[in-house]
């Protein structure tokens, strides 16, 4: 039997996170994780990070993952893969298959990170070949390159739906339709834009009825529900169907807590955590003296928090063990849950789930158009753009290049403040504060807070570019970059042509982690409406 | 090379040039075989990474109602994507190594699918 200070069940953001922040104090560190490749999900994460500086916000998620192993690493924790943790027992005990051998170990302490699995829901021929969750995709073309089709359907409009349809776009593959159940988007609704103005149309009340195909997926249909009837409902004649050879599902997590369950942890059912969930105190011990849990085994969130999660057990497993004092331990753990805190606020925060709001924090009726269909009506941009705090009538202030910040919802992010060293836009302390262009006059057009913002909603707008035209800089990260003097057409924020327009500048230089900024040219009418480009075909 | 299912155009799977994602290190290109004729895939990605960008997306059938299966979750979990490999039924294919020379067979209930030479 091999001994340890700490042993961690999981590599990913919260496993290592802990393994990580425990080493660091002195403890000896195993993490055990079952794949082939320690990161979990965060290799596969190829967009930008919401949060702010300490949460390393706009930051990729493969970047994150990169950071964190090394960090691990430097701090002396052992990483063994392809390691099976089969059993949790008394004294913290633990069977790990590696290989084609059982090894017996035993964690003075132990942190379970084992993450979550996807749900699934079953319609007429869901088993068929092609019908793949929605991490599968994402393992498929992120982690080993190949497509996971060439037309999809996505079910689910959560973040995860949201950020993989967007990823399959960045892949090259067609994304046909994102489909919900629910009345409205249940993602960022700025994740929601940047499909909706490429084009994906949204059906929001809808689900899929069923997939056809000899023996792997030709077609899909989906259905209308009706809301004011229980169940599963279809509205008659409500029916489209689409040619795809892809059904990507995402529709929820579930904690994967079977070792905890097993060990005898106190379990609660909690459906606002995704499930049968570890009951834990503030620093995440278990039932079990000794034993933690961290990240989504302890309820579904997102990474950042999970990471946070994972650095919290790490310390209380020091302290537990003697290698952290009192003192050092509270101070270090305050820092932790101030920086939870700060996540766990706004729209989105895991104690809102299914609420409906009807303002923001600041009192401007939210944007429903963006919630039913994907994307702001023009109303709704105007609503949040001509607001008195932002813009008032006549104010030549903004007569040359300034942003335009179309970020409706109070969600936990605030790089687009850090980013302009001239103080032009503004947060404040509460990042789920909606961002307020406050000095729009001082604008350098440096693109930086394009390129910073995660749920790519900030345009550099310059409403009189001469000659009746204006100039729409956006973020752009698809293939192939369109060049300078390429024609195309601007597209709307619901992804229909407006008008003709010419690529005048496309740069992507370091800073901008591989964000491009496209600028194009368009007729002064269309400034505020324009907000994607589409080349010419063929040209 | 035939494809197995000549109503669907399986070719560009892999992702050439990707925005954000720099290529892998120059793959080796290796030969394996699917139902006994020969096909290539990259040494070391999965099996269902190699199968799918050659077109194949039916894995197996199931016992009872010799319905067709292929990859779902990719991580190794859900066991749909099995597959009799070096003669051995149930390999996950989406979480092993593709070796040079190995025989992958679809698999009919537990056993190897009979394949017409």
């Amino acid at each position: 039997m091999t001994r340890y200070d700490l042993v961690v069940v999981g590599a990913g953001p919260a496993g290592l996170s802990a393994a990580a922040e425990a080493a660091k104090a002195g403890l000896s560190v195993c993490v055990f994780d079952e794949n082939a490749k320690p990161g979990g999900q965060l290799f596969k994460q190829i967009h930008k990070f919401f949060g702010s500086k300490e949460h390393r916000a706009k930051t990729r998620g493969i970047r994150i993952g990169e950071e964190l192993l090394a960090e691990a690493a430097a701090a002396g924790v052992e990483v063994v893969l392809d390691a099976a943790v089969l059993g949790l027992f008394a004294e913290r005990e633990l069977t790990v298959r590696v290989g084609d051998e059982v090894r017996h170990v035993k964690g003075d302490a132990i942190v379970v990170a084992t993450g979550a699995s996807e749900n699934m829901v079953p319609f007429e021929n869901w088993t068929l070949p092609g019908v793949i969750g929605a991490g599968a995709a994402q393992t498929m073309m992120n982690l080993h390159g190949v497509r996971p089709g060439k037309r999809v359907l996505m079910l689910g409009s959560g973040n995860v739906g949201l950020v993989v349809s967007f990823q399959l776009l960045q892949a090259g593959c067609e994304v046909v339709a994102i489909a919900d159940l629910a009345p409205s988007v249940g993602g960022y609704g700025v994740h929601a834009s940047k499909l909706a103005r490429t084009g994906v149309p949204f059906y929001l009340s809808h689900t899929i009825v069923r997939a056809e195909g000899t023996d792997h997926v030709e077609r899909v249909t989906i259905a209308e529900v009706d809301a004011s009837v229980p169940g599963c409902v279809f509205v008659p004649r409500s029916e489209k169907t689409f040619d795809v050879d892809t059904i990507c599902i995402a529709v929820g997590l579930t904690p994967m807590a079977q070792l905890l369950n097993m060990a005898g942890c106190e379990m609660k059912d909690d459906p606002a955590r995704g499930g049968l969930v570890p009951v834990l105190d503030a620093y995440g011990e278990t039932s079990i003296p000794g034993v933690y849990a961290a990240g989504d085994v302890s309820g579904i969130e997102e990474a950042s928090a999970a990471m946070i999660e994972g650095r919290i057990a790490g310390l209380a497993a020091a302290r537990r063990l003697g290698f952290l004092e009192e003192g050092a331990f509270a101070e270090a753990v305050a820092a932790q849950e101030a920086a939870l805190a700060g996540l766990r606020k706004g729209m989105f925060a895991p104690g809102n789930k299914g609420k409906v709001f009807e303002a923001t924090d600041e009192g401007v009726p939210i944007a429903k158009n963006l919630l039913r269909k994907g994307f702001l009506s023009e109303e709704e941009a105007k609503r949040f753009w001509l607001d008195s705090r932002v813009k008032p009538e006549n104010d030549n202030r903004y007569s040359g290049v300034h942003p335009v910040i179309e970020c409706t919802q109070n969600i936990p992010c605030n790089p687009c403040q850090d980013a302009c060293a001239k103080g032009c836009i503004l947060v404040g302390a509460d990042i789920t504060a909606l961002p307020v262009v406050g000095k729009p006059e001082d604008c350098t057009a440096c693109g930086l807070c394009v390129a910073s913002c995660s749920g790519q909603a900030i345009f550099l707008v310059n409403e009189d570019a001469g000659d009746g035209f204006a100039e729409v800089t956006l973020p752009y990260e698809f293939l192939p970059l369109p060049e300078s003097g390429q024609k195309g057409a601007a597209l709307a924020r619901d992804g229909q042509a407006l008008c003709a327009a010419e690529v005048v500048k496309a740069a992507a230089p370091k800073a901008f982690d591989k964000t491009c900024l496209l600028t194009m040219r368009v007729p002064k009418e269309y400034a505020q409406t324009a907000r994607f480009f589409k080349a010419e075909v063929g040209a | 090379m035939k494809m197995k299912d000549e109503s669907m155009d399986n070719t560009g799977m892999r992702i050439e040039a990707h925005p954000i994602l720099d290529g892998a290190a120059a793959p080796r290109e290796v030969a394996f075989l699917y139902d006994g004729r020969e096909m290539r895939g990259y040494e070391g990605e999965p099996i269902a990474m190699a199968l799918r960008a050659a077109g194949v997306l039916v894995h197996r059938y199931t016992k009872k109602q010799h319905r067709p299966r292929g990859v779902f979750c990719a991580i190794g979990r859900c066991t749909d994507c099995v597959m009799v490999v070096d003669g051995q039924p149930n390999v996950r294919t989406c979480v092993t190594a593709l070796r040079e020379g190995m025989d992958v067979r679809t698999q009919d209930g537990y056993v190897a699918r009979e394949v017409a030479s």
